[in-house]
């Protein structure tokens, strides 16, 4: 064991750090994109279900299949693993934005609007508060398949923890794949505890507050009802 | 002519056909209490939202303070407009404090102006300070409502905008918020559009009542004019046949069936004084008033003969008294009146001066006449019979 971590240690620290790299920065622009974009389907109704569509049929291809289309465009490495990743983490942010911004309640953009907001206000003050608890759903469920499909990447050349988990498949040596593959998982583990916190953070208060209340009231209620 | 807000010729129609509203003209003063009422689909909210630019007329022209409101930027002219709807709109992610707030923040008015706001706000709804720092669901409905109302005056604005606000809640928080908007209202002097479908409500709020049908203007007059001269069928069978028999009596004010000359006494005279007016006079009771003829209270034959060995002049002696506006409409007034078993009642007016006053048996005459008289005496019958019915069980 030891002799193995002697032997392999540092290795699967780089490529741990490669992987993370990869997804962190598909993560990013995922959000950076798919948020905005989300946010505007709200304001052109009528683009909505195209374009959430066109998301959806993008999701559906294989990813080792895009991974591979990636080549003739973008060549082998890390720019192809990425753009392919950003590609997958696209849809559940999107999605959620757009359900999330949309299920905002009319009377509320209506008072915005009636008070003196302006749409930007609207939307930052307002709405993005009260969707973000769904959004953030998004954000997360999109990180953690990220991780795991950034194993894939080694195909292409882009590094990370797939490199130890295929060449310990070619090799036959499983405890090469173990070194791979008990990583990812710590790693997807670690950021979805990380983003759990984040999204309890960014959840307005009172959202909490209420949510507690209620649960309460139902525990009470059952309470009543086992006295009984 | 041309008034506080004021809609000339407006029209909107969707889709090149379908008539949302046409041919308004109205005019308003300023702190009027504007009462849009008419069946759903009438138009009454799409005209009401012309005002803050919620809604933009296909033709005609919508006038705020002499500024036609096309011309004005929507955003900055909404922050000048107070906007109250039925669904309360409290955001939900924000504290009471920073809801009532909310104008003020946008015109980016400094911390410690807006939390004497928030402060004087909840003072004015009479909900306790502590509840700024909640979340709306930890208020009840009529709560919210309230918080709903002071959000639209907090940045003291002078035109509120009010889409049936008060349509989801039960009968007794309504009329109590009805109270409290009118009051405020009067007390400072805002300009209130209303829009509602509920008569009792408008009649009861408005300084000027609009009726709509179907996109159109059918009356627009003060309620009293509504109800006497009704413009023709829809209106009458929106006002209710009911409603235009009690309007008589609803009409009828203080001032019209006072006694215009009381007796009055100031309050420094001596009780001899005092006596010898009552037996000049004829009456059993005098009102007092200071020097400038203001009311202080009143002195009857009882208390002056109990008390004239230890009081030397009126103004010792005199009692408080309940007093009635000349104003003040009988229906408001007459059951306080007889309720309390009052034999004499001052009439002033704005300025508290004694003009007049009210006798029971000025009352009788009205109680006799009105529906609403011979419903009370019917009530006091069946009172009697339960009662002759219970004394005859014990003997």
């Amino acid at each position: 064991m030891q002799a193995f971590i002697s032997e392999y240690g540092s290795q699967i620290l780089e490529k741990s750090g490669q992987h993370l790299y990869i997804s962190a920065i598909a993560l990013v622009l995922g959000i950076l994109v798919a948020v905005p974009a989300g946010i505007a389907l709200t304001r052109a109704d009528k683009m909505a279900s195209p374009i959430i569509n066109v998301v959806s049929a993008l999701q559906t291809i294989p990813s080792l299949a895009l991974l591979t289309l990636m080549l003739p465009i973008f060549g082998i490495g890390r720019t192809p693993a990425i753009i392919a990743l950003f590609i997958y983490s696209l849809l559940p942010i999107l999605r959620n934005t757009y359900l999330g911004m949309s299920n905002v309640n009319d009377e509320y953009r209506d008072v915005a609007k009636g008070m003196g907001m302006s749409n930007v206000q609207s939307i930052l003050q307002v709405e993005l508060p009260i969707a973000l608890p769904t959004i953030m759903a998004g954000i997360h469920l999109s990180a953690i398949y990220v991780i795991s499909w950034a194993t894939l990447a080694s195909y292409i050349g882009a590094g990370g923890l797939g490199d130890l988990i295929f060449s310990g498949l070619y090799n036959y040596q499983p405890d090469l794949i173990f070194a791979g593959t008990i990583p990812v998982t710590i790693i997807a583990l670690i950021v979805d505890f990380l983003l759990t916190k984040l999204e309890q953070k960014m959840t307005p208060k009172a959202f909490i507050l209420e949510e507690k209340q209620q649960s309460s009231q139902i525990e009470q209620e059952e309470a009543q009802r086992r006295e009984r | 002519m041309s008034g506080f807000i004021e809609f000339q010729n407006v029209a909107k129609v969707y889709n090149g056909s379908k008539v949302a509203v046409e041919n308004v003209d109205l005019s308003f003063e300023k702190g009027e209490f504007i009462c849009f009422i008419g069946t759903s689909g009438s138009g009454k909210t799409t005209l009401m939202r012309m005002i803050n630019r919620m809604n933009t007329p296909t033709s005609g022209k919508v006038m705020v303070d002499n500024q036609d409101v096309a011309n004005l930027n929507p955003v900055e002219l909404r922050r000048r407009i107070g906007y109250v709807i039925q669904s309360i709109g409290l955001m939900p992610h924000m504290t009471i404090r920073e809801n009532i707030t909310l104008v003020q923040r946008l015109l980016k008015v400094d911390e410690a102006t807006r939390e004497q706001t928030a402060n004087k706000m909840i003072d004015l709804v009479e909900l306790p300070r502590e509840m700024l720092d909640r979340y709306p669901f930890e208020l009840s409905g009529g709560q919210q409502q309230r918080i709903g109302v002071v959000r639209a005056l907090a940045a003291d604005q002078d035109i509120i905008l009010m889409d049936e606000p008060f349509g989801a809640l039960d009968p007794i928080t309504r009329e109590a918020l009805q109270d409290l908007i009118k009051n405020l209202q009067e007390k400072l002097g805002k300009t209130v559009v209303f829009v509602t479908h509920d008569m009792d409500e408008a009649l009861k709020l408005a300084s000027q009542l609009v009726v709509m049908s179907h996109g159109h203007v059918v009356q627009a007059d003060t309620p009293e004019n509504v109800l006497r001269h009704p413009a023709n069928e829809f209106v009458e069978e929106l006002i209710g046949e009911e409603r235009l028999l009690q309007s008589k009596p609803d009409n009828t004010t203080v001032g019209e069936i006072m006694i215009p000359s009381a007796v009055t006494i100031h309050s420094d005279r001596s009780l001899s004084d005092a006596i010898t007016m009552m037996k000049e006079r004829r009456v059993d009771s005098l009102i007092v008033t200071n020097n400038d003829g203001i009311l202080q209270g009143i002195v009857d034959i009882q208390n002056l003969n109990r008390m004239r060995s230890k009081a030397s002049s009126v103004g010792d002696i005199m009692v408080d008294v309940p007093f009635v506006h000349e104003t003040d409409y009988l229906k408001h007034t007459l059951q306080k009146i007889l309720n309390l078993g009052l034999k004499v009642v001052p009439v002033v007016d704005k300025t508290q001066h004694v003009v007049g006053l009210l006798t029971r048996s000025s009352l009788v005459d009205l109680v006799y006449d009105t529906i609403w008289g011979t419903d009370m005496n019917a009530d006091a019958a069946d009172d009697a019979g339960a009662l002759g019915s219970t004394a005859m069980k014990e003997v």
